[in-house]
């Protein structure tokens, strides 16, 4: 049982690093630029389709994470400079509509290319396998590197943001655009950076998430309302905060679809309780949203704004 | 080559000399979405039986009107209304999904034509609420999954794990399964609808260590299921045991060499021995270049049983529906599944082929084993009172 229980916990904390992999490009394009880009989950389906073209065009996996990511970048350069740039200082109803209008687009854009069939990956043979944690489990190795590869953004990101002159110049933006804006920053081009930067994470994780499941129309858009949970419990803009609230939502989702239908199954017959925890355990997240907004508002770790 | 037979059928379809008297069709299915291949090759099947006669059905002109529901019922309504208002079809066939089946098979009972499932078949329709003008000439949706239920038993299975997405069509398959398998059932889990990953669940089946795992994962669902769970290294130790859908030849092309030596059931497949399978196959792949799935072979069937009615009434339908209704029911023509007859509630009795899949030529197909069920009938019929 206790085996379980940690290998459970490793797969929810796989989700939790694959979906920050998203929130945290998502967090910083909300927190610093206070730009609200549904699209953000089009960015991840480009990159899933770009990896599935790439490595199917090469032939190899890496290759084609190497040329699927600068298409990526530009696809997110021509979104920022086209229908973001002009929405800065609009109402954030303003950009919602933008932007959802880009989901619209970029879905019919993607079938056109592409077709309705779903694409499909394999896991390069250099990734796949599986590592033997203790003698008797294992652990899939394509999924231990996408932990791994969420722990590397994580402090790169940490290290930019705390440690460089830009992360000084981000935080600084995202508690009080006007003063650094008066100071002389470019903010132009930091408001691209970030977009471009954060389009790349969610690329990132689309080109990863091909082996694991069908790349398809609409991949992204079930995946952009996690991510929306996951930053506000972790605070919209803060890094750290979306580290904690996807590993939170994570381990919380694939511990209660996991756990809860056997709970359940002690007080009611199997049927049901597999039903009602089905039902439950898609419900935890939300309600895990609801308690910490009750005791924390503004989310985990609030960044300090001055309006 | 598609085009051309399109062509043909829209040819048929403008040319007023022929509106006068063939007998109009009207086929809602579903051909966009990632299983819009369902609907296609049944498309496809039904097509190829109508250009081996020239563009007759029985040696009766018949014209067929396709339309794509797009999976959505609210589509599937329209689209029905409009055959039986405007186009004044006499027969409706198509229907893929069980959830178009409940909306587009009462109204066409209720304007007085016949409905023709090639697909779908809910057991709403199967057994109390049966109709004389309602047949299926695919499954009755239980006896997919009571097959492979069949078939688990049959390959020894002591005890299964058993997983389904969490809703109607997902519970059925369950029950369908549990109604035949004779071993335990050492877990049952529903997903949700949609879900993309299936680690959590895979981890309870490694925990569980159950002899086999019965999975209804359709379409896309079922492709990222079968991936993970190769991935997570069971393939080797817990085998599969599968129903057709999840086993038809895009889904083995999809999830790729994990799949070779998987167990399941149809009943039907490419390779069974008999003349019209034969000529079946050898006539699609001329036609379309590619191999038939189970889907297609439905589409021919139905418009074989069709054309078998028609050629009994010389082409009367809504003239004659008692003629019409007995010439569908004596279901008098070799269907490429082999054996085939209609039970009282007008819904398939035929055999339940075990299949492996195989690798060939770098190409994954199903060979057929054996039969595991002969002359198998649905669970429903006795509530049924025709």
């Amino acid at each position: 049982m206790s085996h379980l229980v940690f290998e459970q916990l490793l797969n929810g904390v796989q989700l939790g690093m694959f979906l920050f992999l998203v929130a945290a490009g998502l967090t910083l394009v909300f927190g610093f630029m206070d730009v609200i880009n549904l699209a953000h989950g089009s960015l991840f389906m480009i990159g899933a389709y770009g990896m599935a073209l790439f490595a199917g065009l090469t032939g190899s996996f890496f290759l084609g994470l190497l040329l699927c990511l600068p298409v990526v970048a530009l696809c997110a350069l021509i979104i920022e400079y086209l229908v973001i740039r002009p929405l800065y200082n609009r109402d954030h109803l303003d950009q919602v509509l933008a932007t959802f209008g880009l989901i619209l687009f970029i879905n019919e854009g993607t079938t056109m290319l592409f077709g309705r069939m779903p694409l499909f990956l394999n896991v390069p043979d250099l990734l796949s396998g599986s590592v033997a944690i203790t003698d008797s489990f294992s652990y899939p190795l394509y999924r231990i590197m996408i932990i791994a590869m969420g722990i590397m953004v994580a402090l790169i990101l940490w290290f930019v943001i705390v440690r460089t002159r830009t992360g000084m110049r981000i935080r600084a933006g995202t508690t009080n655009r006007e003063i650094v804006e008066a100071l002389g920053v470019n903010l132009d081009a930091l408001n691209t950076t970030i977009f471009v930067v954060g389009a790349l994470f969610a690329g990132f994780a689309g080109a990863m998430a091909g082996p694991l499941s069908s790349v398809e129309v609409g991949m992204g858009d079930h995946l952009l309302i996690l991510c929306f949970v996951c930053i506000v419990i972790g605070g919209i803009g803060s890094i750290r905060g979306a580290l904690v609230g996807a590993l939170a939502v994570g381990i919380f989702d694939t511990m209660g679809r996991a756990f809860l239908p056997d709970l359940l199954g002690k007080i009611m017959d199997p049927a049901s309780a597999s039903g009602i925890g089905a039902g439950l355990s898609s419900m935890s997240i939300y309600l895990l949203m609801v308690l910490v907004l009750i005791f924390r508002p503004t989310g985990l770790f609030p960044v300090a704004r001055s309006e | 080559m598609k085009n051309t037979l399109l062509a043909c059928a829209i040819a048929a379809i403008a040319s007023p000399a022929l509106a006068e008297d063939a007998v109009k069709i009207g086929m809602v299915t579903t051909l966009s979405g990632p299983a819009g291949y369902l609907g296609a090759d049944v498309r496809d099947g039904f097509m190829l039986a109508m250009k081996e006669e020239g563009g007759k059905l029985g040696g009766v002109d018949v014209e067929v009107l396709v339309e794509d529901d797009g999976l959505k019922p609210e589509n599937g309504r329209a689209i029905a209304e409009r055959f039986l208002e405007r186009d004044e079809v006499e027969i409706i066939t198509g229907v893929i999904f069980s959830n178009i089946a409940p909306v587009v098979a009462p109204l066409t009972l209720r304007a007085g034509k016949f409905y023709i499932s090639p697909n779908s078949g809910p057991s709403s329709f199967a057994g109390k609420k049966c109709h004389e003008n309602y047949f299926v000439a695919s499954w009755q949706n239980d006896t997919l999954h009571e097959s492979a239920g069949i078939n688990a038993t049959e390959l020894g299975y002591k005890n299964a794990f058993i997983l389904a997405p969490n809703y109607q069509a997902g519970k059925d398959a369950l029950t369908g399964f549990k109604r035949f398998f004779k071993g335990d059932i050492v877990d049952e889990v529903y997903t949700q609808l949609g879900q993309t990953d299936y680690a959590a669940e895979i981890a309870k089946i490694r925990a569980a260590k159950p002899e086999m795992v019965f999975q209804f994962l359709p379409g896309g669902m079922g492709i990222n299921f079968m991936k993970q769970y190769d991935q997570a290294g069971l393939n080797a130790d817990i085998p599969l045991v599968l129903a057709a859908p999840s086993t038809d030849i895009n889904i083995l092309r999809a999830v790729g060499a994990s799949m070779v030596g998987n167990a399941n059931s149809a009943h039907w497949n490419h390779d069974l021995d008999n003349e019209a399978n034969k000529a079946f196959v050898a006539g699609f792949e001329a036609e379309y270049d590619r191999l038939p799935t189970i889907y297609a072979s439905q589409g021919y069937d139905t418009a074989r049983l069709i054309a078998s009615a028609l050629r009994a009434t010389g082409g009367d339908v809504t003239e004659d529906m008692d003629g019409f209704r007995t010439a569908l029911k004596a279901a008098d023509f070799d269907a490429v599944r082999g054996p085939f007859k209609f039970n009282n509630n007008h819904h398939p009795i035929q055999n339940w082929y075990g299949r492996v899949v195989v690798e060939e030529n770098g190409e994954f197909r199903n060979k057929t084993v054996g039969i595991i069920a002969a002359d198998h009938a649905d669970a429903y019929a006795s509530e049924c009172k025709m």
